[in-house]
């Protein structure tokens, strides 16, 4: 190692040797963070960078790529079903995020106020969240199956109709939203909880000498001092949402061989990313398929930038 | 962080045994009397238990439904109305499972996968967190920054040209194209970093470079020991992730002799797809496993969890 440093160093000017001298004694270090920068750059940067060169060409993955500049885009902006994924994509991302949210808060309310078996209640709420969503998505399809499905019966049993969960485009979008919901709701709580318990107890003890009941504490106080925690739920339930893809993929049985990966009834599972997969994978458009990839990237991008000046930057001025 | 912060007083812990909550508050004998200090806070418990405990169910109802379809027959599942409770066909629709569809190779699988890149990145993650943690060294600040830039890229605007660099290096249908992508990421660098900056003491590391510890000793002795529920967390983390990714082996693991659990869960039910008990015992063997392995680390995992949220 001293051999390396003398060496190294002798070339070189002054100014820069102590820096260079300090990098070279450091050399472990750069060792130690160097298989993630290998790993990212052939498995994450370069893959990126050729998906950009991707989308101007026209390519079925066999023979020559060809180059097509702009055409992929041009398309994909009068491509009445990409615009129609995008429309799923964001009724179920509303459908399933409003209710998540809120029930998420009001469970967490609750937990915070709760002593004894918090442990277990906690674990309980968080379960759904670590449970596989292919095996969820398969149970919910039997759950919402439309002759023998657990929820027309007990629709049927307090004396409503059956409900067509999974033969029309809004009854699969419902379905997906509720298994969205289902997963996520218990691990946004967990989130809420802990930012709730992070307000001290002194700010509640004021509001009570003042006379504010647990609710009015609830609106005043709670609710404006969660906001970092409500813009960081928010910002990863639009990264996540949007990108939805396993729920609709397997609830839509997409796996037919006639036509896959299409969203089922009216194609009203199909999301973004269901959509971009279809175009990619079953039809191999691979060129096609990356300029999809940038769509749903832009769309995304947007969204978050939006809540997070909506959000993060309303609450500290200084930023 | 306190554990309990409560913004309103609760009632002695003693009252709240008589709380109809979770089956293990159930005492045989009478319930101790109840302090009269607090008559009106004692209702308002009750309701907040009944909510709660009613919540709970309703997130781990769909498992024990999942338990009842895929151990009962097809037929008593179409039954009208449907059977509430589990029968005894569970062993006969897992042998149809794993008769149908070899089961056992994707399981063998997904814990062979799902072993090997948590031990990866628990490796190189924690090297590296270790370096940006604890080391000063020309440009570190720069490409932390990098690493935490590498957030943001999201996976599908990658997943084309690596299915094609794959292809190329002929690794598509082989397990390695799950497991050398995913052996180093970025959340495990950045949240171990924060982990070993509070728990290892620069006192331990400074005593240690005075022993003559050069780089790797220091890792070895000084680090890994005391960043065990660290590595606990993004391990158990880490493991679930693995488990349950669907896209990625989906598009690479062509070869149906090949595939993990996930994939071939879904494969069962798109070639099987009314006979119920045996797709939902499939289900089963995908979710118990992780489940089990979550049980044992839970408590540590959602408080890790909610920290990592807040900060």
């Amino acid at each position: 190692m001293t051999l390396t440093a003398s060496t190294v160093s002798a070339g070189v000017s002054t100014s820069v040797r102590p820096r260079r001298r300090r990098a070279v004694r450091a050399w472990p270090a750069y060792v130690a963070i160097a298989p993630f920068f290998i790993l990212f750059l052939c498995f994450g940067l370069y893959p990126t960078i050729y998906s950009l060169v991707l989308s101007f060409q026209k390519w079925n993955g066999l023979g020559a790529p060809e180059w097509v500049g702009l055409d992929n885009y041009v398309r994909l902006a009068s491509d009445d079903t990409f615009w129609l994924s995008v429309r799923n994509t964001f009724v179920i991302f509303a459908l399933s995020t409003i209710p998540m949210m809120l029930i998420a808060l009001v469970v967490a309310a609750m937990l915070n106020n709760a002593v004894r078996y918090s442990t277990t209640l906690r674990i309980a709420y968080f379960v759904p969240n670590i449970t596989s969503v292919v095996a969820m998505a398969i149970l919910f399809g039997a759950i919402f199956g439309e002759s023998f499905g657990l929820a027309n019966a007990t629709l049927n049993a307090i004396g409503l109709p059956d409900v067509r969960w999974l033969s029309t485009p809004f009854g699969i979008q419902l379905t997906v939203s509720i298994l969205i919901t289902y997963q996520w709701t218990g691990y946004n709580a967990i989130i809420f909880l802990a930012g709730m318990q992070s307000i001290g107890s002194e700010v509640y003890e004021a509001a009570k000498v003042d006379g504010a009941g647990p609710v009015r504490s609830f609106f005043s106080i709670t609710l404006p001092l969660l906001r970092p925690t409500i813009a960081f739920v928010l910002i990863v339930s639009i990264i996540t949402g949007l990108q939805s893809f396993t729920e609709s993929q397997v609830l839509t049985g997409s796996s037919s061989p006639t036509n896959p990966n299409s969203g089922g009834a009216g194609q009203g599972g199909l999301t973004m990313v269901l959509y971009f997969y279809q175009q990619a994978f079953s039809h191999s458009k691979l060129g096609y398929g990356a300029s999809i990839a940038w769509g749903i990237f832009l769309i995304v991008l947007v969204f978050v930038i939006i809540s997070w000046r909506y959000n993060v930057k309303r609450e500290d001025p200084t930023r | 962080m306190s554990s309990s912060v409560s913004p309103r007083p609760l009632p002695p812990s003693g009252t709240a045994v008589t709380a109809p909550t979770a089956p293990t508050a159930w005492t045989p004998w009478p319930a101790p009397v109840v302090p009269t200090a607090l008559p009106r806070r004692r209702p308002r418990q009750v309701g907040l238990y009944l909510m709660l405990t009613s919540g709970a169910l309703l997130s781990v109802f769909p498992l024990y439904w999942l338990l009842v379809i895929a151990s009962n027959t097809t037929s008593d599942i179409y039954k009208s109305p449907p059977k509430l409770w589990p029968g005894g066909h569970l062993v006969e629709n897992i042998g149809n499972a794993f008769d149908r569809v070899d089961f056992l190779a994707p399981l063998v699988n997904t814990v062979f996968v799902a072993v090997a890149v948590t031990f990866l990145v628990l490796f190189f993650d924690s090297l590296a967190a270790f370096a940006f943690a604890k080391f000063q060294f020309p440009g570190r600040n720069a490409l932390f920054t990098a690493v935490l830039v590498t957030f943001m890229l999201p996976m599908q605007l990658a997943i084309i040209p690596q299915f094609i660099t794959m292809v190329n290096l002929g690794w598509v249908g082989q397990l390695h194209a799950l497991i050398i992508p995913a052996a180093a990421n970025a959340f495990g660098i950045f949240w171990l970093r924060q982990y070993i900056s509070s728990a290892v003491p620069d006192e331990l590391m400074d005593a240690s470079v005075l022993d003559g510890a050069g780089f790797m000793r220091q890792y070895v002795t000084v680090c890994l020991p005391l960043i065990r529920p660290g590595l606990g967390f993004l391990g158990l983390y880490t493991f679930i992730a693995t488990w349950n990714d669907y896209l990625w082996p989906l598009t690479v693991l062509t070869d149906p002799r090949r595939i993990t659990l996930q994939v071939a869960l879904a494969q069962l039910q798109s070639a099987f797809g009314q006979d119920y008990g045996m797709i939902m015992a499939g289900a089963l063997l995908a979710v118990v496993p992780l489940l089990v392995i979550f049980l044992i680390g839970a408590r540590q995992f959602i408080g890790d969890i909610a920290k990592g949220a807040i900060r």
